[in-house]
């Protein structure tokens, strides 16, 4: 039995173009590297590194952030589950600008967004001071897991958003239709019929918050909570022991593979496509409901995105008025914009084939490509980066501290995002159409470039959009790869806010955020309205 | 021709990444600075201006590029470690990289602040001081040790930066000057006053601004710069230890010469670059810290650095920060 379906799995990949076999799997490899290098700084340390991994305050670290991850992850479905809907398929007054801020969250760097939430929530912060009047003692506290919980949601939930934007837009109208046909209420169809097709979206979205979560360094430091990577960097900064810090680098690699299966199975097998041709869903009218709808979106665009600027401008405010002279940051911009760029046409063209392959030629080996190219996600970002110097620097000592490389490590960091947007809507797209295309004697990578790529638009669009996002806002990589002298917005408020320099911080944080709106923009003026 | 004018965007978006920016390693001075760049680029641009000598700078955090340099191994491309800390200069003398300075260079410098070996030297000093908010304290009601912060009248008032520059050396000097044990038992009352962590050093005075906490041990320089910025309004004073207290240790930013550096004399200009006159002038003015050299005064300010009386502590020897680190996670002030 067994035999047979590992025959016909690899009778499904042999049929694969070997090209796209070949690059999905010099993804993986690249993707790779990082818990490659873990294995080289553990290896020869053998039982001091089992000592670190089984020590019991190790094993209280790893249910911390697991708890904190799946707290994150759900919180962060919750809501974006209904603001997806709602910018998609309702008639919400200002759609597309509700859009691009709500996806604007992702680009406030976590160590920024967490600073702020202290200064307004923490005690004798902004809202203490409003509410005191009222007789408001006490806010509950912001620091440890609710604070961190709160932060690593409000910045992160755009990874669930996205996608989820993406699948409501593939969605076969025809199916809930014919629930409602059937006498089935709104609510009962959404259930039954909208919420197990947005599946793909919403655990390939929710994975990547799970395993942001366990990779962030920002906001758990700031608001003090002792999660995985925390303990990861405290090894790295104080104690120099760069084995221990590989070790339990590890363990995140284990948490991350254990999260991409559960994924895995959660996704089914399930066919996510329609037999019959796409077209628009009629728009869904909000009525009354409009007014709380309303009120969703502003709650989370403040949080998110009001309390960020206002906070941020009120320092540019203040330096100018004390005379601090701002300097301008065109060339940190344009080389922002220009390696996020870069890494996010790269990511989605590395996307690509690895994606292609595992849902077009499903086989134990496909899934195992795939699954290896988030290994590296849920590791701290000074962790690939110092595996980036180690083999850069020791093996190709020409392409070290280049452009190319600094590229390269921001798809190593972010390719994730691109193949989890990439295979949600290549999910909705019916095959037949593919293998009609292929019957009528067209080649597989014309057919690809002909009828699969332009339906997966909204996918790789949005992959894009999110790999450019983060990757405008990444830090570690940014100051160990880049070329020496190669300043991005992200380093210029890094060096203004270490130092407590504010005011100077200020500009680049609005530069970036502005320039983040512009393809996030681009995207969603893209999408083909709703009819009314 | 669409997929060709496409194909002619990518290959020309993609062109700069194949000119890989190759600097002659001996023409010029590769720096590896630990330091914000906000607070020594300038500096380190009249270095090159006045010497002509290309320089070329990586900034980032001290311990990360300790880190990075330890990975890139013999093929590291800089020249100077340029660090905020004696701690990640110990990591890289651990290592056998640094390379011995010339005496007359060593010389510039008090001997407490800088490699009993003469492998770094210290460039410029930060002390560790209580900050008290005002509206609440006054000098009288602080302590003369940092040692009274474990009685049970500071229960929940006192902030702390666990991980970050400053206390981990606090920790080491605490040891050295009281013994292990010593140490151990006041940590374990430190701890039981349920002291609060904050990120860094600004963060927690900050808090004792806003009257979070009364009370944080923090380094000299974070109160100068917020009363620059909030004006003298700013509800938060230093506290100055002395008679050679714990609390009141020094500490440095120092670089040393790598055993990679392509250009010894231009590593060794630059280090008597940031101990010369003009320098030590611009880090007294600018960073408020101490400068190090003999005959520069600090911001007016602060207490002139001959009538700080640190403890007598080899600096060397807050290097060697895994002990504190150990004792630290033993009494639970670090994960």
């Amino acid at each position: 039995m067994s035999v047979l379906v590992l025959g016909r799995a690899r009778a499904r990949l042999a049929e694969a173009p070997t090209l796209t076999i070949l690059l999905a799997s010099l993804v993986a490899a690249a993707m790779l590297l990082a818990p490659t290098y873990l294995i080289v700084r553990v290896a020869g340390e053998g039982s001091k590194a089992w000592d670190i991994i089984s020590a019991s305050n190790t094993t209280d670290a790893v249910i911390r952030t697991a708890m904190l991850a799946l707290a994150v992850t759900g919180a962060s479905i919750a809501i974006s589950v209904p603001l997806a809907w709602l910018t998609t398929r309702t008639d919400l007054p200002l759609k597309q600008l509700w859009t691009v801020l709500l996806v604007l969250p992702l680009v406030v760097p976590s160590y920024v967004g967490a600073f702020i939430l202290v200064s307004a929530l923490g005690p004798r912060g902004t809202l203490q001071d409003w509410l005191s009047p009222f007789g408001v003692e006490r806010l509950p506290e912001v620091y440890g897991f609710s604070g961190a919980w709160l932060a690593l949601t409000i910045f992160s939930y755009p990874y669930v958003f996205l996608p989820l934007r993406a699948a409501f837009q593939g969605l076969d109208p025809a199916l809930e239709e014919a629930a409602r046909g059937l006498g089935k209420s709104g609510i009962e169809t959404f259930r039954r019929v909208i919420l197990p097709q947005l599946r793909p979206a919403m655990m390939g979205g929710g994975l990547l918050i799970a395993l942001y979560t366990l990779s962030d360094f920002g906001a758990v430091s700031i608001l003090r909570f002792d999660s995985l990577t925390r303990i990861v960097y405290l090894q790295y900064t104080t104690a120099f022991d760069r084995s221990a810090a590989a070790a339990l680098g590890l363990v995140l690699v284990m948490m991350a593979l254990m999260l991409v299966l559960i994924e895995g199975v959660t996704r089914g097998a399930g066919r996510y496509y329609s037999q019959s041709q796409r077209r628009q869903p009629a728009t869904v009218r909000l009525g009354h409901w409009r007014w709380p709808a309303l009120l969703l979106c502003l709650l989370v665009v403040g949080i998110g995105v009001a309390m960020p600027v206002s906070v941020v401008t009120f320092w540019l405010v203040r330096g100018l008025q004390a005379g601090e002279s701002i300097g301008f940051v065109q060339e940190a911009a344009f080389n922002s914009a220009y390696a996020s760029g870069l890494a996010a046409l790269v990511a989605v063209a590395a996307a690509l084939p690895v994606v292609y392959l595992a849902v077009r030629h499903p086989s134990p080996a496909s899934s195992l490509l795939e699954k290896a190219t988030y290994a590296g996600f849920a590791l701290p970002a000074i962790t690939v980066a110092l595996a980036l110097v180690f083999f850069a620097s020791n093996y190709a000592p020409t392409v070290y501290q280049t452009l190319g490389l600094l590229v390269f490590a921001y798809v190593v960091r972010f390719l994730p995002q691109a193949i989890s947007a990439c295979r949600s809507s290549l999910v909705q797209i019916n095959p037949r159409t593919e293998e009609a295309a292929r019957s009528l004697g067209h080649g597989p990578s014309r057919v690809f470039l002909r009828i699969t790529a332009p339906q997966m638009l909204p996918g790789l669009s949005a992959g894009a959009v999110m790999v450019f996002l983060t990757a405008m806002k990444e830090l570690p990589a940014t100051l160990l790869l880049s070329p020496i002298g190669f300043h991005t917005l992200a380093t210029e408020i890094w060096a203004s806010t270490s130092e407590a320099f504010f005011a100077r911080a200020a500009l680049p944080a609005l530069v970036l955020l502005a320039l983040s709106g512009v393809p996030t923009a681009l995207m969603v003026l893209r999408e083909p309205a709703a009819h009314e | 021709m669409r997929r060709l004018l496409a194909a002619a965007i990518f290959a020309a978006l993609l062109l700069p990444l194949a000119a890989a920016c190759s600097g002659d390693s001996s023409s010029s001075l590769t720096i590896y600075a630990g330091r914000s760049s906000t607070l020594v680029d300038p500096i380190l641009k009249q270095f090159a201006k006045e010497t002509g000598i290309h320089v070329r700078v990586r900034y980032g955090d001290s311990t990360e590029l300790a880190s990075t340099i330890l990975e890139e191994g013999k093929n590291s491309p800089a020249d100077i470690f340029y660090g905020q800390d004696a701690g990640s200069l110990g990591a890289l003398l651990a290592a056998n990289r640094l390379t011995p300075l010339p005496g007359d260079l060593l010389q510039l410098v008090p001997e407490a602040y800088r490699s009993p070996q003469g492998l770094w030297v210290g460039i410029s000093g930060r002390a560790r001081v209580a900050a008290y908010n005002t509206d609440k304290l006054s000098p009288s009601d602080l302590p003369a040790s940092v040692l009274g912060y474990s009685d049970a009248r500071w229960k929940g008032r006192v902030g702390y930066v666990p991980p970050s520059d400053g206390f981990p050396d606090f920790v080491t000097g605490l040891r050295l000057i009281l013994g292990e044990d010593a140490a151990r038992a006041w940590l374990q009352a430190f701890k039981a006053n349920n002291p609060k962590a904050y990120p860094n050093n600004l963060a927690a005075l900050q808090a004792v601004a806003d009257g979070e906490v009364d009370v944080a041990l923090v380094n000299h320089y974070y109160l100068l710069r917020s009363l620059q910025e909030h004006g003298q309004g700013f509800k938060a004073r230093n506290y100055y230890f002395s008679s050679g207290d714990p609390g009141g240790l020094i500490n440095v930013a120092g670089a040393g010469i790598l055993d990679t550096a392509g250009n010894r004399e231009y590593a060794e200009r630059f280090l008597r670059f940031l101990l010369s006159a003009e320098a030590q002038q611009y880090f007294a003015e600018s960073t408020f810290e101490y400068p190090l050299a003999a005959g520069v005064a600090a911001d007016p300010q602060l207490p002139p650095l001959s009538q700080l009386q640190p403890p007598k502590i080899d600096l060397t020897r807050l290097s060697d920060l895994q002990g504190s680190l150990k004792l630290m996670r033993e009494v639970g002030l670090l994960p």
